[in-house]
């Protein structure tokens, strides 16, 4: 129990000096609906699936932010509205105090340069015609930072050793790295423009463990050295926690529960965050067979027709009438640590 | 088979589905103190002993499984852990005997079930087994199913083929099984095809096809691997109460150590191809032998594990299958290696009350490598 008490006070201790740095990136209140139309000629639109539903967050510069939640859930549509991959519906998205979702043409670009993305799949999102060089390359070429070739080929080979490859491996196509490798060369082609804001899509969920391990560990490393933002979208709750300073939970598309790592797997006050935790099994056989288990009825229904009222009520274990009748608020019952649930700190 | 003992068997599971499968509210925060089965001396229901199989590609032999050997005992819940490559997959395919061939062929080993070698066995009473006295569940319930069938029909064609039951019998099974795995409106779904179930809804729906006949031993082969963490808890649990009530075997294959800690009797990790370390589960986390499980161990975050520590990465890549390694195949890895290592290959041997290692260096391993993260708390 000590431990925790003092991890919390450090943690606490963070946040307060962490306060007077200033937000990198603010979402307000952000949606993104996908129309759903039918027929051939004259598409009608019969419906919309609202894939983020009024979801507000922040990120201070050097902070990593995590997104936890199922398929469907919203996550990477938030990464990809905040790099402008999807047009927002309404709401807005401040980055370094410019408002960003209206921007157009040279100023994008601007924006974008200092924003970079790395997707899940290794395999998917390098070019396999390309060589490992030009791939890594490429951002220096797009945002016209690089004159002459040989300091391109500097920069380039200067990456891919900042992510622990061999620069001889430079003129490689994609196919000749292992997965690992690949997610590397990924990582060094968001740094190559020197971005403040990373957003890392699911970065590790489709390797090994053993190799997850050394990625998370680079982009720690990497963290450090460039004072990067994070903002980090995984399904995996321990892989979240382990590398997140703070941590928001989403389910069909809203934002259930925000609070520092720390609170929110010490303390988690949504049902649905309780559920999810409980989930997740430990690596601990001992440990394992003294855990309650929450075990959650149903899947999660179809973003195109959400539950009315709170989105969770049909899978929760402690809902109530009221719970289909609003949208729950968020509401901050500690001090970080924000929920929408009508029945936290009320129910046992 | 005598048909009333499957009779009996099926309704000793009728009472209350739904009990801990789906809760009610009230229920729902279950204190569920699991007690880890533990082997009474017995003949164990599944035998594999030095089981080889390769497979021939255009650049050689590559040989996915090397004398992999290990136990199932009846009723006991046994897993195969390993990372990408190390052969967990076709070593539950050989067992099946659906490894295609060519390009595979199972080269060496045996595998005795209820005293039975499947590999010495002709095609026909191989077929009464598949499916029969082993069900098996596999990663991708899509691909699983026939898109074409209802989901009614392929419950009611093993019933057909192994129970012999009439079309109607297999029918009105079939709805009982679909209710047992949690399938609402079971007589009216049994009429619905594979692509109009959630990926949850069709790995229930393999569930019950595996379990129809009443297996002795199900073989889940990375089942719960593509689908979400509340989906996964979902389906874990219902496997493990449909084997607890039958009293059946259960070989869970998975890369996920946190599901062999929740859910095994007895673990088997696996590298390159073979078993590297066998013990009952708290000895494989708690007392590692093996510095491959070590390193594993430590490799992976977990939800207790204390803020701000650092992983402890396993250097190096996984071997390629295709590529032969001398002496131990771990040894490029490992931080224990000595001068042994790089020319003989530990054995599979004793390193304690029921535990097995093949490390020639397992008693510094068991000295040196603590267990990672908590029971700090």
């Amino acid at each position: 129990m000590t431990i925790h008490s003092e991890t919390a006070s450090t943690a606490a201790a963070a946040t307060s000096a962490a306060n007077t740095v200033p937000h990198l990136l603010q979402v307000k209140d952000l949606r993104v609906h996908f129309p759903v139309r039918r027929g051939l000629v004259f598409q009608r639109q019969v419906g919309a699936v609202k894939a983020v539903d009024g979801v507000s967050f922040s990120i201070k510069a050097g902070e990593t932010l995590g997104l936890v939640g199922e398929s469907g859930s919203g996550k990477t549509t938030i990464g990809k509205a905040i790099v402008r991959l999807v047009k927002t519906t309404s709401g807005s998205i401040r980055f370094d105090g410019q408002e960003i979702t209206q921007l157009n043409g040279a100023d994008l670009r601007a924006v974008r340069r200092r924003m970079g993305i790395v997707f899940q799949d290794p395999y998917g999102a390098l070019n396999p015609r390309l060589t490992a060089g030009s791939i890594v390359g490429e951002p220096l070429i797009v945002h016209k930072l690089t004159s002459g070739k040989g300091e391109f080929l500097d920069n380039v080979a200067g990456l891919i050793e900042t992510v622990g490859l061999n620069p001889a491996m430079m003129n490689r196509y994609p196919h000749e790295f292992s997965g690992g490798q690949r997610q590397r060369l990924g990582v060094a082609r968001a740094l190559a423009a020197r971005p403040s804001l990373i957003i890392l899509d699911e970065p590790v969920s489709a390797l090994d463990v053993s190799i997850q391990a050394q990625v998370i560990n680079l982009l720690q490393d990497l963290q450090e050295r460039f004072k990067l933002a994070y903002l980090f979208i995984a399904h995996d709750l321990s892989v979240v926690r382990h590398i997140s300073d703070r941590v928001s939970v989403m389910y069909l598309g809203k934002m259930v529960e925000i609070a520092e790592s720390s609170r929110i797997y010490d303390n988690p006050l949504h049902p649905y965050t309780q559920a999810l935790l409980s989930a997740v099994p430990v690596p601990d056989p001992i440990i394992e067979r003294q855990r309650t288990r929450i075990v959650l009825r149903g899947d999660i229904p179809s973003p195109l027709s959400p539950p009315p009222g709170c989105v969770f009520h049909t899978r929760c274990p402690i809902a109530i009438e009221d719970c289909p009748l609003a949208v729950p608020e968020m509401r901050e019952l500690e001090p970080g640590h924000t929920v929408a649930c009508i029945r936290a700190g009320t129910a046992v | 088979m005598d048909p009333r003992e499957t009779e009996y068997a099926y309704r000793s599971l009728w009472p209350d589905p739904f009990g801990e499968l789906n809760p009610g509210p009230a229920a729902a925060h279950n204190q569920s103190m699991r007690q880890p089965h533990t082997r009474n001396s017995g003949e164990p229901l599944l035998k594999v002993d030095g089981l080889s199989t390769e497979f021939v590609t255009g650049d050689g032999v590559v040989r996915a499984v090397n004398g992999v050997s290990f136990d199932v005992y009846p009723g006991e819940t046994v897993s195969l852990v390993g990372e990408s490559g190390c052969g967990k997959s076709v070593t539950a395919l050989s067992i099946m005997r659906l490894i295609q061939s060519p390009p595979g062929r199972i080269t060496a080993g045996k595998v005795e079930f209820e005293g039975r070698d499947l590999l010495a066995l002709p095609e026909a009473e191989m077929r009464k087994v598949r499916g029969g006295k082993i069900g098996m569940i596999f990663q991708e319930p899509m691909t699983s199913l026939n898109p074409v069938l209802t989901i009614g029909r392929q419950i009611t064609e093993p019933l057909e083929l192994h129970e012999k039951l009439t079309s109607r019998e297999a029918t009105r099974r079939a709805v009982e099984l679909l209710t047992m795995v949690g399938i609402p409106d079971a007589d009216r779904r049994i009429r619905d095809y594979p692509h109009q179930l959630s990926g949850g809804q069709r790995q229930r729906v393999m569930i019950a096809t595996a379990m129809s006949c009443n297996p002795r031993l199900l073989i889940a082969d990375e089942a719960t691997t593509a689908l979400d963490v509340t989906i996964q808890a979902q389906i874990l649990e219902l496997m493990k109460s449909m084997t607890d009530r039958t009293g059946a075997a259960l070989l869970i294959i998975t890369h996920n150590l946190g599901v062999v800690a929740r859910y095994a009797d007895r673990v088997n990790v696996m590298y390159a191809g073979r078993v590297r370390e066998s013990a009952p589960a708290e000895a494989v986390y708690h007392s590692t032998r093996h510095p491959y499980t070590a390193g594993l161990l430590h490799s992976v975050p977990r939800l207790d594990r204390e803020l701000g520590s650092r992983l402890e990465p396993i250097p190096g890549e996984i071997p390629d299958p295709g590529v032969r390694i001398e002496g131990c195949a771990f040894r490029p890895r490992c931080k224990f290696a000595v001068e042994r290592c790089a020319t003989d290959d530990p054995p599979l041997g004793g390193v304690g009350e029921d535990h097995m290692a093949a490390c020639w260096e397992h008693e510094r391993v068991g000295r040196e490598s603590g267990t990672p993260g908590a029971l700090t708390r």
